[in-house]
């Protein structure tokens, strides 16, 4: 049996599948790859597939993190190539790797995601400057989430205007990513004056207190 | 025409699908989506399952249609479901037009509009559908720039009450017609011909109902008469499509990105079936008992279990442990892909043909229950249907399955038969408790007998298409009967709300007149009628009250053995007379077994001898003509 990460990123097909449904996407697309992941025991054997940080619904991702173990003896290249072979539509497969079948379960590791949100309607660059600039001087942001409130300054680690290519503005931000203390960056969007809804989120990177990959 | 995206549709859809209910729904790039060129074709069809998606997507039907018609080079498919109503309401309140879920293009801009009507409670959808592409819902009021509106489907096999909304009809099984429609199509659009002519030329394939050059006759006093052509050259009768030999079963099945219904490889292993079950529509109208080899079978299987990854594997037909193959196919299976961890799931299971040996074989796989359907529960009802299942078989069918390992057993009974009484009625909850104790030896209290209970409808087509509905009192008290009586550890009873079955019964035995109260029940906001949360029977009732129809009539009068229905111009190959002879057989409580152990004259073989002909082999059903005709 051997242990494998994956780096991929979710395009627009995927944009609104859930992580329940990405598991069996996943499950298919070994199937027809002819890649035989390994069952849990018990009796209820289930696949093991170990997908890491959750994607809210209707974001993209070029940082998707995925564990999976696989039976019999099969070569990195092998499985790469078998992956792509047979992708759904959405999942853009960047990196693949074995890892030590005893390295750690990735979730409880996880400490921030950095996410970029697109404007999809036109603002005016100083007004978003401003109130970034407001937004990082105050000692408390509250928020309420699911009838629960809370402050939402000290998740965010980093927000800045990334870009403005012309009338397009992109917002840039790391945000605590840790369990219990996670920032969703719909609720900065918000805090910042503007409709969440007006905005395409990407994450970009999921940041780890351990190393990923042998080499990155 | 163009096909470039959309900008404006991707702006809409990107700002507006985070607020409704499961947005994947309306997004397509599905693996194994076909995405033509839309300039490389000639003819354009939008095939439309008129339900949400997660219902629509499994749908075989559809999937046959799409698989067909992209396999032409002059051709393509593109597919459309109906928005649920959250995202209608988003729609409707910016202007979009319904659009396709490959190309995004609006439907308006096809040739075709294929919908697919296997149930009548989709009725008001496909007129909801129409509506939202912005095309008129009465085929009169529709111009040479709009597509042709075309449905089949089972509710199609009396196809009077949709017979305004529709251009032309498909009666009976698509594989091959469907080809015909194209090439039709292909050569009246070049030579640029106005819709009443392409209608006409449409009229000239077998199995294509044009309502329109057809007027419905009625007495004085409302009754029923007949259908007269209006036009020259139209035929009196249609008669229902049928495939001489089953062709190769879909196999690039359609992978969503979010879970639907069901999610599994549906391989049809067999079409028609021999029972004859006097009420079972199905049964009547799919007739002849077609087969699908093993070899077939398996080899399709593999090709779709490669290109879907699909862990499910369903074999489906009305009866499929009645496959001459059926404990081959499944070993088969079970051997050639072993380990993979497959579920193989057997919809219709026949009691009578569920062997030891069939079970042991499936009791390898991960089909979770069992489905049985006994529908009576007293032997002099089991004659009157013609479903001759006893007490013991039944029990010993299901201590077998049990004694597999299954826990949970689903048995379906139905209600309503003219001539059941309320014993009748008791004895589905007697039966059903000797099922569950039979299971407790096994299981103890864990041991599950599921009752669903569905209510008779005269269907057309049917040896009881001469009977009454039951009352809706009556109804209501056999099963505020089962209720309490069904009650317990280990049983679980589901029921037909009896007001969906009256609204069925009008619908599918309806008239040309039907169609004012359809029009009607959907102004005032009837859609997602099999839904139970949506179905409002008060606007259905103030329809026919408007249209001037009382829709009893329909439902509840026992009609005379010559009498007209509006169905009769519609010919499934089974014969009027035929059918009046299981009518007779039923009061006399005369059974009639398995049809391939004695051909009985139902008029197939006759009907379609030269379909027979061309297509020899061992697949049939039916025995060969040379031995029936002389009798005939």
């Amino acid at each position: 049996m051997i242990r494998c990460r994956i780096l991929y990123a979710k395009t627009e097909p995927l944009r609104y599948t859930g992580m329940l449904d990405m598991q069996h996407i996943w499950e298919r697309l070994f199937r027809r790859a002819g890649l035989e992941l390994a069952y849990s025991q018990g009796f209820h054997p289930q696949p093991r597939i170990q997908q890491v940080a959750p994607l809210p619904l209707g974001f993209l991702s070029n940082f998707e993190i995925m564990d999976f173990w696989l039976d019999g003896d099969i070569s990195i290249p092998e499985i790469t190539a078998k992956i792509q072979d047979h992708t759904h539509p959405g999942i853009n497969l960047q990196h693949l790797e074995e890892i030590e079948s005893a390295a750690p379960i990735l979730q409880s590791h996880l400490q921030s995601a950095i996410y970029s949100a697109t404007a999809l309607n036109v603002l005016s660059q100083e007004q978003i400057i401003a109130s970034i600039d407001r937004l990082q001087k105050e000692e408390l942001i509250l928020r309420t989430r699911r009838g629960k409130e809370y402050d939402l300054k000290p998740l965010i680690h980093s927000l800045a205007l990334a870009a403005s290519n012309g009338e397009t503005q992109v917002l840039e931000m790391t945000l605590s990513a840790r369990e219990g203390a996670t920032g969703r960056p719909e609720e900065v969007v918000a805090a910042l004056g503007l409709e969440p809804f007006f905005f395409r989120y990407i994450r970009e990177k999921l940041n780890f207190d351990i190393p990923l990959f042998s080499d990155f | 025409m163009d096909n470039q995206p959309n900008t404006s549709l991707e702006t809409w859809l990107e700002l507006n699908l985070p607020a409704v209910q499961k947005p994947g729904r309306y997004t397509g790039g599905e693996l194994n989506q076909v995405r033509k060129e839309w300039n490389s074709v000639i003819t354009r069809v939008a095939l439309a399952f008129p339900d949400i998606y997660d219902l629509g997507l499994p749908n075989l039907g559809i999937a046959v249609l799409y698989d067909q018609i992209n396999k032409r080079p002059d051709a393509l498919a593109e597919r459309v479901y109906l928005p649920w109503v959250d995202m209608e309401d988003l729609m409707r309140r910016d202007s979009i037009p319904l659009f396709s879920l490959e190309s995004r293009t609006p439907l308006v801009q096809f040739d075709l509009i294929g919908i697919t009507l296997p149930y009548e409670t989709l009725y008001t959808n496909a007129l909801n559908l129409l509506d939202l592409c912005g095309i008129p819902v009465l085929s009169k009021d529709r111009s040479d720039q709009h597509p042709l509106v075309i449905a089949g489907g089972h509710a199609m096999l009396n196809p009077e009450p949709m017979a305004p909304f529709l251009d032309a009809i498909v009666i009976g099984e698509g594989e091959e017609v469907i080809h015909e429609i194209l090439d039709t199509l292909a050569n009246t659009k070049s030579q640029q011909l106005p819709r009443d002519e392409i209608l006409f030329a449409l009229s000239k394939i077998a199995g294509v109902y044009v309502p329109s050059f057809y007027t419905a006759r009625y007495s004085t006093s409302g009754q029923y008469l007949g259908l007269t052509p209006e036009r020259e050259d139209v035929p009196n009768c249609v008669q229902k499509r049928i495939v001489g030999r089953l062709p190769d079963p879909v196999i690039d099945f359609i992978v969503p990105s979010i879970e639907v219904v069901q999610n599994r490889i549906a391989i049809e292993i067999m079409r028609g079936c021999t029972r004859g079950c006097r009420f079972c529509q199905a049964g009547m109208i799919t007739r002849p008992l077609r087969e699908r080899s093993l070899d077939q079978i398996l080899s399709s299987l593999e090709r779709a279990l490669e290109k879907t990854g699909y862990e499910e594997i369903a074999l489906l037909s009305l009866s499929s442990s009645d496959h001459s193959e059926i404990a081959g196919i499944v070993q088969a299976i079970q051997t050639r892909f072993a380990g993979k961890h497959l579920t193989i799931s057997l919809p219709s299971l026949r009691i009578e043909s569920l062997s030891v040996d069939l079970l042991e074989k499936l009791s390898g796989s991960r089909q979770t229950s069992f489905t049985l359907a006994p529908e009576a529960a007293t032997d002099r009802l089991r004659n009157i249907i013609n479903k001759p299942i006893s007490d013991e078989a039944l029990l010993d069918v299901t201590r077998l399955i049990y004694s597999h390992g299954w826990r949970v057993i689903k048995c379906y009974f139905m209600i309503g038969h003219p001539e059941e009484t309320l014993d009748d009625v008791r004895a589905i909850a007697d039966l059903c408790r000797r099922v569950v104790i039979e299971g407790r030896k096994f299981h103890g209290l864990k041991a599950t007998l599921h009752a669903g209970i569905s209510t008779f409808i005269p269907k057309p087509h049917t040896p009881f298409q001469w009977r009454s509905m039951d009352s809706l009192e009556s109804i209501q008290e056999k099963l505020n009967l089962l209720r309490r009586e069904l009650r317990g550890p280990g049983l679980k009873m589901t029921w037909a709300d009896p007001q969906t079955s009256l609204l069925e019964a009008w619908l599918s035995r309806g008239d040309r007149r039907t169609s004012d109260a359809i029009f009607r029940a959907w102004k005032a906001g009837a859609r997602f009628d099999a839904w139970q949360d949506q179905f409002d029977f008060n606007i259905w009732q103030r329809a026919f009250e408007e249209a001037g129809i009382d829709p009893f009539t329909y439902s509840h009068r026992e009609r005379l053995p010559e009498e007209p229905f509006p169905w009769d111009h519609i010919q499934i190959g089974v014969t009027r007379k035929y059918l009046l002879e299981e009518a007779e057989n039923s009061r006399a409580g005369i059974l009639r077994p398995d049809c391939r152990e004695s051909c009985y004259v139902c008029g197939i073989l006759p009907g379609y001898k030269n379909i027979r002909r061309a297509n020899p082999g061992s697949h049939w059903g039916c025995p060969e003509i040379a031995s029936v005709e002389p009798i005939l």
